[in-house]
């Protein structure tokens, strides 16, 4: 009896590095999903982030079509690298709406002339209080709303060319 | 160069430790033991070699921060030119490689210390301790050279770093990372202790008085780097609070919370050779808190808020590491532990006895706080995310601890072997009336405070009156050194309990948005909120308040706390100032702006919270006091033990 108790430790060690090897394989980190994925998108009205072109609005995404509203900014560098799938998202037809998260004007007319101008408006969400509202946590993240406002589908993290397919679907979908 | 000599003493330390590991067990070999001094020559001088390498290695790498060397990935990841030196120096072991090869560094050094300092221990078993720490630096040399090498060379150069985490600079990064280390690491010597005594069947009271100062030693360091690691989290998170249950914080705790009943366990081994496989044990997990506690805090496996942030190279590293190390000490202690010889017997009411209490709850806490850090993972395993916060700590870890110090009260005054229960309460009269006269005073004119701060404000005073109480009709000037030691230690115990009791019964705290030519109100203070000032730094621009505070009647000062902007990398801190007067500490931090141009300010008054540190202090302080004596006591030759 006694023998056994001097294996305790060992046994307890074995199930600690069981517990730990697995806790390292499968990192705590899942996407936190917006809770208002099939519910309207909630009021907001924001003003333009760039003079000669519109603002956004929660009355603007009920026109009847889907949209696809791109959470960005100008400081985010993912945001740069995901700029060319927004462009043949755009190419393709489908109405982007921007929404400029804590940006200068001056820095944002810079990040489009660099990296490509796919929207057809920009909200200026300077306080982020739209952002949280919609239920997104971070830069760059997209929402596809369809023709009645209700959000359908939503992207966190930057759209690599792989994830096009999946996004078109989402929007394809919402018609 | 400098990067490449770093290297090079890094692979030859490699080298040596691996030489160390197959000398020493060269001459433990069966029929090898025959005459072991020609071996044993070799590996002492080979064990303190490692240990000036790994210096060597580690100066190296300070020397190409105070440089700022940007052809060195490490340099331009986490350092600055603009930094102030003292930030370019500490900020060598502001980062994971620089602070894995600080580790490494201790670890070498503590073994090289062994074979230059210990004359007490068997050869064999000495020669089997060597072993033992070469084969844990062994793995950890590898897991920095080819998992975290901090000498990589960057091309092309860039022409500025990134500068380093602004929370990082600040002077306690110069003094707490490293002092923590020393004990955090420097306990692995009492690691490898047990696994030489296990091999060579050495566990008795020689080996134990042995041990001990290397124990003491370890833990005074780790006392006091703790204690700095509080009030630094205190002073510059600008939260005011002095412990968060952070899985890094626990990660320091859980060791001491070892290292501390290890202490007391090798004292009941080296006086009356009881507790032998008990002492073993401890000696194991300690040293395998502060292992378990670098994979926890390196692998990012509890931090982790972004899934980047966990390296599982990293991190599967050590824990394979961890795995061969822990895994093959708890074999070795469940195949040799019981030929180990049983100690002399105890009554209940007896000196023993209530160190094995003091040990089965510092054990319990330990216990606690380990599942209480990992929970999250056990959970997460099962498909569900949660976090355990201060609250859990707190209510299962706080009256545990409180018993604990009661006991603590009681140990001092018993005899060895057996005592007599009726002079027990009779020596514990005195602090019993003291605690019921506190509680009394506590009820009547501080009604309302908290149950737990409540019990630490009752029976911190009768504990501070029984710490002192082993001086009690003795010759002062002929007490020896570590009587003092532990007296200090114990009364250092209640003081930092009656500062953490006060601090969470009685501090006060104002939130408000002020707008300039303001006054408001904390505790017994007045504070006038003057006026706001943009002021600049070497490498930072604030906002200053300043402030001006008055006590009552009393003369007016100034407080001035920022909010400051670091230009590399860019992000805001928040600079507390911070007044302490005699009887607590005034905390102030201010916030942002709102739109009516009103300022957000936070006022703490906490009462005797200083009280937290200096009791840390003066438990180091009495730590180092029993150092000091038992090692004179060595080099005189007398008897160790005298029955107090």
């Amino acid at each position: 009896m006694k023998r056994i108790v001097l294996w305790v430790p060992l046994f307890a060690f074995a199930v600690f590095l069981a517990v730990v090897a697995s806790g390292l394989y499968a990192p705590a980190d899942r996407n936190i999903e917006s809770q208002l994925i099939g519910q309207p998108v909630p009021e907001f009205d924001l003003p333009p982030a760039l003079t000669g072109r519109p603002g956004l609005s929660s009355a603007a995404l009920r026109g009847g079509d889907p949209h696809l509203i791109n959470i960005f900014a100008s400081w985010c560098l993912p945001c740069r690298v995901e700029a060319p799938q927004l462009a043949e998202l755009s190419r393709r037809g489908i109405p982007v709406d921007g929404i400029a998260v804590r940006d200068r004007a001056e820095d944002l007319s810079g990040f489009l002339a660099s990296y490509g101008d796919p929207f057809r408006s920009i909200g200026a969400d300077n306080d982020r209080r739209v952002q949280l509202t919609l239920g997104s946590a971070g830069v760059p993240e997209t929402f596809v709303v369809d023709g009645r406002g209700v959000i359908r589908h939503q992207h966190i993290g930057a759209i690599t060319p792989q994830d096009m397919v999946a996004i078109i679907a989402a929007y394809e979908a919402a018609r | 160069m400098i990067a490449e000599a770093g290297l090079g003493a890094l692979w030859l330390a490699a080298a040596l430790s691996l030489l160390q590991l197959v000398l020493g067990t060269a001459a433990l070999r069966p029929g090898g033991g025959a005459d072991p001094n020609p071996l044993l020559r070799a590996v002492r001088p080979v064990a303190v070699a490692q240990g000036v390498l790994a210096a060597l290695s580690f100066l190296a790498l300070i020397w190409l921060f105070l440089r700022t060397d940007l052809s060195v990935a490490l340099v331009a990841a986490n350092s600055h030119s603009a930094k102030p030196w003292l930030y370019k120096f500490a900020g060598a072991w502001g980062n994971h490689e620089g602070s894995m090869l600080l580790w490494v560094t201790v670890l070498a050094v503590a073994g090289g210390a062994v074979a230059l300092f210990e004359r007490r221990l068997r050869q064999d078993t000495l020669i089997a301790t060597l072993a033992a720490q070469a084969a844990i630096a062994l793995g950890f040399y590898a897991f920095l050279l080819v998992a975290s090498n901090p000498f990589t060379r960057l091309s092309p150069v860039p022409v500025e770093g990134n500068g380093l985490n602004p929370l990082l600079q600040d002077p306690g990064l110069s003094f707490h990372p490293p002092t923590l280390y020393f004990g955090y690491v420097g306990i692995s010597v009492a690691f490898s202790f047990a696994v030489g005594a296990l091999i060579t069947r050495d566990v008795g009271p020689a080996f134990a008085r042995a041990m001990r100062p290397w124990v003491l030693a370890a833990w005074i360091f780790l006392t006091l780097g703790i204690t700095a690691g509080s009030y630094w989290a205190y002073y510059e998170l600008g939260w005011g609070g002095w412990w968060f249950w952070d899985p890094v914080e626990n990660a320091s705790l859980m060791p001491w919370l070892a290292a501390t009943a290890l202490l007391h366990s090798v004292t009941v081994l080296a006086t009356r050779a009881g507790l032998r496989a008990w002492t073993i044990m401890l000696a194991v997990v300690a040293f395998s808190m502060s292992m378990i506690g670098t994979f926890l805090v390196r692998s990012g496996i509890l931090t982790s808020v972004h899934a980047f942030a966990v390296d599982p190279l990293r991190g599967a590293f050590i824990l394979v590491l961890l795995a061969l190390y822990i895994g093959g000490a708890l074999t070795l202690f469940g195949l040799r532990v019981h030929t180990v010889k049983e100690g002399s017997t105890f009554e209940i009411v007896s000196r023993e006895a209530a160190l094995v209490i003091n040990n089965l709850l510092l054990s319990v806490i330990l216990g606690l706080v380990f599942i209480g850090t990992l929970y999250p993972l056990v959970t997460q395993a099962m498909g569900e995310e949660i976090s355990v916060g201060p609250p859990y700590f707190n209510r299962v870890a706080g009256p545990i601890a409180l018993a604990l110090v009661a006991v603590m009260g009681a140990g001092p005054l018993l005899r060895w072997r057996r005592d007599d229960w009726r002079e027990l309460v009779r020596r514990y009269a005195a602090p019993v009336l003291i605690s019921a006269a506190a509680l009394l005073l506590l009820v009547l004119f501080a009604p309302g405070i908290g149950i737990l701060p409540l019990l630490g404000l009752t029976i911190a005073p009768a504990i501070a009156a029984a710490s002192v109480a082993p001086l009690w009709r003795r010759n002062l000037r002929r007490t020896p050194f570590f009587v003092w030691g532990m007296v200090i230690a114990h009364l250092g115990i209640a003081v930092s309990l009656a500062g953490m009791a006060s601090e969470s019964a009685f501090t006060k705290e104002t939130l408000i948005a002020a707008s300039p030519g303001q006054t408001t109100h904390v505790g017994p203070f007045s504070v006038r909120f003057d006026s706001v000032n943009p002021i600049a730094g070497p490498n930072w621009t604030a906002i200053e308040a300043r402030l001006t505070v008055r006590r009552g009647d009393g003369a007016a000062f100034a407080l001035a706390p920022q909010a400051r902007m670091f230009s590399s990398p860019p992000t805001p801190t928040s600079e507390a100032a911070i007044r302490t007067v005699w009887d607590g500490q005034l905390y102030v931090a201010i916030g942002e702006e709102d739109e009516q141009g009103r300022w957000q300010l936070r006022l703490w008054w906490k009462p005797l919270v200083t009280l937290i540190w200096v009791g840390g202090a003066m438990i180091a302080f009495g730590g180092l006091l029993a150092l000091l004596g038992r090692v004179r006591r060595a080099r005189r030759g007398q008897p160790q033990e005298v029955l107090t």
